[in-house]
């Protein structure tokens, strides 16, 4: 491989881009030169800027500031169109397709141009599709319908996509998490021909031997500015981490021990075909109990049949020594259970009612013991949450939608809290909010835990559960494959028995 | 679309500071209400006389009572995020299985009885197909419409059925000088406007309305509360039917034919949001009473009925046109 | 082998199959419901549905529904049937007897056109604006005719003919087919489905159609002009009820302000939805609907047979959406959204 930064023109160059939402600066004066031929790894925590970064090249939000040169012209990008038209495509995690169309069809929507009534090329198009997958080495029916499609293969139809319309750059968000390690080995396969064959990638993860298997240089973003641009052999592991988070990782997040208690929930055999099988663990009263694994490993299934948006087909559950049998939420909720989801604005928030609202809306008999609502209550309790976990807001009456991301979440949090509930469970709770704001929820758990609550921790951010928790559970395409105790809890142990294939490989 | 990278991810400064009172209350859809029904009034005064005789408003308002009544509870369906498009039908079919019962020999009471079930029943229906099988409302109930109303064909044929002369007129039993109609539809809407603005159920339905997912996800019982609210809307309008049966003394199966497009109207052009999680029983309220207002208006200005026609379907686009605009504005 | 599976789990071979059982137990019955006159009365029952059901078809496709084609069927006949009325009134002299076609056809687009307008520029749910245009075009109808019928001996007989006279008699000395003729108007339907599966299948646009109905966020990210698509899925649904509404006068000889076309919307959409076509969007071809369309002519040539009252094809035709919506619900368990849910 022949240094890509060696004298060769750029591809691309980024000059000073920023970005602001809402007057708040996401991204910052951003210099980035991507070379012919190389696949460039942008790395950083969430909410680092490096997605912003990689949709404003892709056209999906346009730069506050700075300018973008590609082959050495200043372009607009205006849309995701327009970057297609420049080459430039961005492949999403989970593909944006169109299902009830063909993947023949998928590849070329949107392509060329004629009249309205112009006429379908069909032979041409299955033709072309054909060849495109098979140039790709995977087997897909490009007359199939999309509907029913492995991701991997979604992705891969994306790709095709992006060599039909013959696109130099391919920016590809976080593509492996949904995938298998095979799926994985593939699509790296893909990308490396795709490099060789002159084309740039713009390959983004937080799973560093990935990055170290497949790329050529890293870039590092941090708080919404570029950090660093390194060959990656010039990088070792600990200096990637040290530039990610800007100081050691063991002060990054700390708590107290607290006392364990009895179990307060147990869950034994629990199944849901086709989503999850035989799944058995216990939590103890002021224990952190993590739930690790792949996107799509079935963690978030367990979490709602435990709490019966979902319920489980078979099983037992105990919560406080008590065999339930849980098939709503307000059961659950009845039973001491409380939930904080993993998508905040899908299961969350009521976007457009008010903060108190919000926040009393799980305690019903509460705020309205006769079913009539108590306003002074309601307006206490509301009132009394906002001060104790200092969600900024302007007025309780304000709509939640109004507040950040991260005051949204402690008002969920919040609303759980009313119910004084004996198990919390935690779904990716700390997604998409500011590194600030985080460092309160790690308090605001520990505290929770030391105040005698058993929390179930799902997240897909191994420093997090290796922090916070005192034991790590993994789960794996539906079964629970680990539980290490915090002692033994490394990031290359959650990580093999998130991926069992891994093992087998290995072994 | 990943919501974690959305614009309300990176800040952690303080939110947007609230809209003063004044303005708040200026834009909701329910004072455009307000000042349109004082404009109607004034304009109808112009053009008549009538208008600023009350009698004669509450005896127009009459003919327009059932729907009012039934639009009331539509409201809350709509605010809860559903649509009902077949409590017409629902008037018509009830009206006739009643009348047809008392023709047959049933005792009155009975027979009202058993009309009022079957509304009960036909809400039930609609109830199955949304909540239990999870179908689309909106099509759903197009379904039931054309069902309940061709069973109501089915039923009377073409021919009127008669009711016997002591049980019409009910528009004309007056209460402290207003129609008994119109006294329930006050009645109702007072409270129902209680339920829906001060009880943890309306608080549901607003909740529900918004996002059913995190209602659901917080413990409330949406298949509970929708469903309710699809019974409650048949009963009404079996109600509704029955009423209209004593108020016109005769049940044909076209009883209420086209209703449903003013009772919608009511609802929107009281503010009701077409998507659900806003709305005030209010505005339904004040719109029907606006809607009162411009019907007879163009009946005294000898308006041919054709025109009302158009009238009604323009007011309806142009209301959820201002309302989709008002909410877009300011309430993001 | 694999033909057969394809075969029986394609929607058409469904229908396809409901129609043969369907016409095969009536006849079991009734065996004058097997003869050709019948076919002759069932064909005939169909044209009117089978034009209107191709352009409510692509609207369904694109996700929305267009409740207003009664009353555009109603009003654009009323428009060729004044002009056939009083044309020698306001021209001095008297139309040609084909005049109404493209007229009707034009009205019928322009209303169409701003239904879509409606929706598309101001982003309302097309079912509320369509309810409100149901409304309004019926309205206008009573306005333009004063409230008055046009007559039988207004309609050019040349036009009424459309729905007697055959283009050809299968020859005499054919067995069982000999002398059955097919209805210039029939013909007329089935060449509008064959265009209308030209359209969709064959045409840039009308993949867009099925693209939009299938996922409406992402179709702007291709570079699909939605807001083209949608008014011209909203044009052709009111040009195909004008047209509809010709075929009514051409069929019935008058044209009646409040009769012509109503609740014609809801046989259209029942048609439509047992021929396969999802609400969800996306979903639905030109031959299932087709034979959508035909099951419901059939069921309605077999009511007077069976001895069951017109009065109650109404209460079929709503028992049929419900049927259609539990079946659409059963071939596709997954990815049930209301409608009222997407915002475009």
């Amino acid at each position: 491989m022949t240094d890509p930064t060696n004298k060769a023109e750029p591809l691309l160059s980024a000059r000073g881009i920023s970005k602001s939402f809402a007057g708040v600066e996401v991204l910052r004066d951003v210099d980035l030169d991507l070379m012919p031929g190389e696949i460039h790894a942008l790395l950083g925590e969430n909410g680092a800027g490096k997605s912003t970064f990689a949709k404003i090249v892709a056209g999906v939000h346009r730069p506050t500031r700075g300018t973008l040169r590609l082959n050495a012209e200043t372009v607009d990008i205006p849309s995701p169109l327009a970057a297609q038209r420049l080459g430039i495509t961005l492949i999403h995690q989970e593909p944006i397709s169109f299902p009830d169309l063909s993947v023949a069809e998928n590849l070329v929507l949107g392509r060329g141009s004629g009249s309205p009534l112009s006429r379908v090329p069909w032979a041409e198009i299955i033709g072309d599709a054909r060849r495109l997958i098979d140039l790709l080495g995977v087997r897909i029916d490009v007359t199939r319908p999309m509907r029913g499609l492995s991701i991997a293969d979604q992705q891969m139809v994306e790709i095709a996509r992006a060599l039909a319309s013959d696109s130099r750059l391919i920016i590809m968000d976080e593509p492996t998490a949904p995938l298998t390690p095979k799926e994985v080995e593939t699509l790296f396969g893909i990308a490396r021909r795709l490099r060789d064959e002159g084309r740039t990638i713009i390959f983004i993860s937080h799973r560093l031997e990935e990055v170290r298997a497949l790329c050529d240089r890293v870039t590092i973003f941090r708080d919404g500015s570029k950090i660093a641009t390194e060959d990656i052999g010039n990088l070792t592991d600990a200096d990637i981490i040290r530039l990610m988070i800007g100081r050691p990782l063991k002060e990054y997040m700390h708590r107290g021990k607290s006392h364990i208690g009895e179990v307060a929930l147990k869950v034994e055999a629990l199944s849901l075909p086709g989503y999850f099988e035989n799944i058995s663990f216990e939590v103890r009263k002021g224990e952190i109990v993590g739930l690790g694994g792949l996107v799509g490993a079935g963690r978030t299934d367990v979490a709602r049949a435990l709490f019966g948006v979902a319920p489980a087909a078979s099983g037992i559950v105990w919560v406080n020594g008590k065999v339930v049998h849980i098939t709503d939420p307000s059961q659950a909720i009845r039973e001491g259970l409380a939930f904080v989801p993993e998508d905040r604005a899908v299961a969350g928030i009521f976007r457009t009612l008010s903060v108190e609202q919000n926040i009393t809306a799980a305690v019903p008999r509460q705020i309205a013991p006769s079913g009539i609502i108590r306003r002074t209550i309601e307006k206490a309790m509301a009132h009394d949450s906002v001060r104790r976990l200092r969600i900024r807001l302007a007025s309780l009456r304000q709509p939640i939608g109004e507040l950040s991301g991260g005051n949204q979440q402690k008002a969920i949090l919040a609303r759980w809290l009313l119910t004084d509930p004996s198990v919390l469970i935690l779904d990716e709770p700390t997604r998409g909010i500011d590194i600030g704001v985080k460092a309160e929820f790690y308090d605001m758990i520990g505290e929770l835990a030391a105040a005698g609550r058993a929390i179930l921790l799902i997240s897909s951010e191994l420093p997090e559960l290796l922090a916070l928790c005192d034991r790590v559970l993994v789960m794996s395409e539906g079964h629970l494959t680990a539980d290490i105790p915090r002692a033994d809890a490394t990031q290359e142990r959650i990580m093999s028995a998130a991926v069992p294939q891994f093992r087998e490989a290995a072994a | 679309m990943s919501a974690s990278e959305m614009p309300s991810a990176p800040s952690s400064q303080d939110a947007a500071p609230p809209r003063p009172t004044w303005q708040v209350v200026l834009v909701r859809p329910e004072t455009m209400t307000f000042l349109l029904l004082i404009a109607g009034v004034f304009a109808g005064s112009q053009l008549s006389p009538f208008f600023l005789d009350v009698a004669y408003i509450l005896r127009s308002f009459t003919l327009y009572s059932e729907f009012a009544i039934v639009a009331l509870v539509l409201t809350m369906v709509i605010i809860a995020g559903e649509i009902d498009l077949s409590p017409a039908a629902n008037m018509a079919l009830s009206a006739c299985i009643f009348a047809w019962m008392q023709q047959a020999g049933v005792p009155i009471p009975l027979a009202i009885g058993i009309g009022l079930l079957s509304g009960l029943a036909m809400g039930a229906l609609n109830a199955i197909f949304v909540i239990g099988l999870q179908l689309p409302s909106i099509i759903v109930t197009i379904g039931t419409l054309t069902l309940y109303r061709g069973l109501a064909q089915v039923i009377a044929g073409d021919k009127s059925i008669r009711v016997p002369e002591w049980f019409i007129g009910i528009d004309k039993v007056m209460i402290g000088g207003i129609p008994l109609p119109v006294v329930a539809f006050i009645l109702l809407a007072i409270v129902l406007g209680f339920v829906l603005s001060g009880t943890i159920f309306g608080r549901q339905i607003y909740q529900i309305g918004t996002n059913e997912v995190a209602a659901r996800h917080a413990g409330i019982r949406t298949a509970r509360i929708k469903t309710g609210l699809f019974l409650g809307i048949g009963l009404v309008a079996a109600i509704a039917g029955i009423v209209t049966a004593s108020r016109l003394g005769s049940v044909r199966y076209d009883l209420g034919l086209g209703g449903e497009l003013q009772m919608v109207l009511m609802a929107m052009l009281g503010g009701t949001y077409i998507f659900g999680g806003r709305g005030t029983i209010l505005g339904t309220f004040l719109a029907a009473w606006l809607l009162v207002i411009v019907s007879t208006g163009m009946i005294v200005a000898n308006v041919l009925p054709a025109v009302q026609l158009v009238v009604l379907g323009v007011l309806l686009i142009v209301s959820i046109v201002a309302t989709n605009f008002i909410y877009s504005r300011t309430q993001r | 082998m694999n033909f057969l599976r394809t075969l029986l789990v394609r929607r058409e071979a469904g229908i396809a199959v409901m129609i043969v059982l369907f016409c095969l137990a009536v006849g079991a019955v009734k065996p004058q419901f097997l003869s050709l006159d019948q076919l002759r009365i069932i064909l005939l029952l169909t044209p009117l549905i089978m034009i209107a059901a191709m352009g409510q078809m692509m609207v369904i496709v694109a996700r929305h529904v267009d409740l207003s084609i009664g009353s555009t069927l109603g009003f654009s006949a009323m428009v060729s049937g004044m002009l056939y009325r009083f044309d020698v009134d306001w021209f001095g002299f008297d139309v040609p007897w084909w005049t109404g076609i493209p007229v009707s056809v034009v009205v019928g687009a322009l209303l169409g056109f701003g239904n879509g307008v409606l929706i598309q520029l101001f982003r309302l749910p097309a079912i509320i604006v369509t309810l409100g245009t149901l409304s309004l075009y019926r309205g206008l109808t009573f306005i333009i005719s004063n409230a008055k019928q046009i007559d039988r001996q207004w309609i050019p007989s040349e036009i009424k003919g459309l729905s007697q006279t055959s283009p050809f008699t299968f020859p005499e000395f054919l067995p069982i087919v000999g002398k059955f003729n097919i209805p210039w108007i029939v013909i007329l339907a089935f060449g509008i489905a064959i265009l209308a599966y030209l359209f969709l299948m064959h045409t840039r646009m009308g993949r867009q159609i099925y693209a939009i109905g299938s996922n409406p966020v992402a179709a702007p990210l291709r570079g699909i002009n939605v807001t083209q698509v949608n008014l011209a899925v909203f044009t052709i649904s009111g040009a195909l009820a004008g047209l509809a509404g010709i075929m009514y006068a051409s069929r019935w000889g008058f044209v009646n302000p409040s009769n012509t076309g109503n609740g014609f919307e809801f046989q259209v959409i029942a048609a439509v939805v047992i021929g396969g076509v999802s609400i969800n969007g996306g979903v639905g071809t030109v031959l299932g609907t087709v034979l959508g369309v035909l099951l419901l002519g059939c069921v309605a040539a077999a009511l007077p047979l069976l001895g069951i009252p017109g009065t109650s094809q109404a209460a079929i035709y709503g028992a049929v959406i419900l049927l259609a919506l539990l079946i659409d619900r059963t071939v596709r368990r997954q990815g049930i959204v209301s409608l009222k849910r997407v915002r475009p």
